[in-house]
């Protein structure tokens, strides 16, 4: 029996807050947990299996989110490998329950980047790091908006790509917050807003980076034929994969990204085609982030991204609709947002998406990047889909 | 020169351990050290104690010519942290050397606005003012 199809999604939750300065990263972690198990019709004492990670959660992390939680989990996981973290535990909770190494999965995420005033982008990355190899990097003023923006420098150079392509993802994206009663950045934009906006690191202007906001969400994942019995209707786990992308020896490919990897096993796992997904969930950290998934995931070929993102291809309506709650770019971004990728494709597919509910939505693709693009990164993929 | 800030731009200290160290001791000397590896001749950076590619041993220092392109960049506008807030703007970014490996740095000696893809660039190194004795330089590139 393979683990396709055979693991579900029970329940999930987004914590509304996009300002929590009151807050700590473990109580909207908590508060998640209650909203996810609700939605599921489960309580914490369901739950044996624990995954989680957070900015701030290092060696200890989980342990200590398993005491403010009261939790004595039978398996735990606290993978971090950036934003794209919970969906790699959506990946090892699926494996661990075909396994038979736990039953029910909880998979958290809290944050108060907004609130701590964490300058996610460009608060400078390795810059007082005595790693000596973040050396390499630091030294020379790292950002994360930088690493991408010499990705989107390079995939301009190579295929003409313009910054007014990048802008139809930021103007699609808050079409889509526009329509998210919760979105923090809900007026619609326009290509010149997003040209007219400052540079922050040449190509991307202001309007090609995520937000920054407070947040966190929580996912319950269990067997398929437990999630049969459960409050709503199970959303299949029908692929995945992971892939880690760095400098390798001195030559990467900086255009080849992970999303090539992992986004090849997931569709070989799930057995379906490109043209068979109905929407995609890709990790937009920045505009160029989206381009870039979407060129590595297959949908395009390499350079067409340009063309593809535009003429509302990417829209509600359009052929194929990224980001429908708003992204990062204008819903929320606390930081590490694979976690939102996962409930908002859980929702389309449940028809729970209300004015931004993707017409007979039966499956979706959510990809999430983390790290940064230009320097080392991770990407991972997971298929899902409704019978 | 339109990038007088960037020139004067203190480089924060470099850390070296002892796979890292003949890199920056090599930048002291104003050479750009690179490694190959003694048993498949693979050239690999960043340094480390064993060949990544075949897991040889013990891969060579050797010099490298400090010259190569530009591969990509970015004019970096806004950096909250000090140095960098005081010297903006900066261009960050690769240069492909000729032995193959590309280095992430500076470019220099240029206004930003005239750095391109495919530029040919060349070495030039900033000595690091330090208390500990060691004698590092950060590598950086301008127009040949």
């Amino acid at each position: 029996m393979s683990v396709s199809g055979n693991i579900a999604i029970a329940g999930v939750y987004e914590h509304p807050t996009r300002w929590a300065p009151d807050k700590s990263e473990f109580q909207i972690m908590a508060e998640s947990a209650k909203g996810a198990l609700d939605d599921a019709g489960l309580t914490i004492d369901d739950v044996d299996g624990l995954f989680a990670a957070s900015m701030s959660m290092g060696m200890m992390g989980t342990v200590d989110l398993a005491e403010y939680l009261n939790l004595k989990p039978n398996y735990v996981d606290g993978t971090n490998i950036g934003g794209s973290s919970f969906v790699a535990h959506l990946n090892h909770a699926a494996a661990a329950i075909h396994a038979g190494m736990c039953d029910v999965a909880l998979i958290l995420y809290g944050s108060t980047a907004a609130s701590n005033a964490v300058a996610i982008g460009t608060g400078g990355i390795h810059g007082t790091n005595r790693d000596p190899y973040a050396s390499f990097t630091g030294p020379y003023g790292m950002t994360t908006v930088g690493s991408y923006a010499m990705v989107a420098r390079l995939h301009m150079d190579t295929y003409g790509t313009t910054s007014e392509q990048l802008a139809e993802i930021a103007v699609a994206t808050r079409y889509h917050a526009s329509l998210n009663p919760n979105a923090k950045m809900r007026q619609e934009l326009s290509i010149e807003d997003v040209m007219g906006s400052r540079v922050i690191s040449d190509p991307l202007h202001l309007l090609d980076c995520c937000i920054i906001s407070d947040g966190g969400g929580a996912i319950v994942v269990t067997s398929t034929e437990r999630a049969k019995d459960l409050a709503k209707p199970p959303v299949l786990f029908l692929g995945g994969g992971e892939a880690l992308a760095h400098q390798e020896i001195g030559q990467p490919d900086l255009l080849t990204v992970a999303a090539k990897q992992s986004g090849d096993r997931a569709f070989a796992m799930a057995g379906v085609s490109r043209d068979d997904i109905d929407l995609v969930m890709a990790y937009d950290s920045f505009t160029i982030t989206v381009l870039v998934t979407i060129e590595n995931l297959g949908f395009c070929k390499p350079g067409e991204g340009g063309d593809f993102v535009s003429g509302g291809r990417i829209r509600l309506g359009g052929e194929l609709p990224i980001n429908l709650d708003g992204g990062g770019l204008s819903n929320n971004h606390p930081g590490m947002r694979g976690i939102f990728l996962v409930i908002e494709a859980t929702r389309q597919l449940r028809g729970e998406s209300d004015a931004r509910q993707v017409d007979g939505a039966r499956l979706a693709l959510v990809h999430g990047t983390g790290g940064a693009l230009g320097t080392s990164h991770s990407g991972v993929t997971a298929i899902l889909g409704v019978e | 020169m339109a990038d007088e800030k960037t020139n004067e731009l203190r480089h924060p200290k470099v850390y070296a351990s002892w796979e890292t160290r003949a890199y920056w001791e090599g930048a002291g000397r104003g050479e750009l050290v690179l490694q190959r590896c003694r048993e498949c001749g693979t050239v690999q950076h960043k340094p480390r104690n064993i060949c990544a590619s075949c897991l040889g041993e013990s891969p060579e220092s050797f010099v490298a010519s400090g010259k190569g392109t530009v591969y990509t960049f970015t004019i970096t506008n806004q950096n909250g942290q000090p140095p960098f807030v005081d010297h903006l703007p900066y261009v960050m970014g690769y240069v492909a050397l000729d032995e193959g490996p590309r280095v992430l740095t500076h470019i220099i000696g240029i206004d930003p606005a005239e750095v391109t893809i495919g530029m040919a660039v060349e070495v030039d190194f900033q000595d690091q003012e330090r208390d500990d004795g060691e004698q590092f330089a950060v590598p950086r590139f301008r127009p040949v």
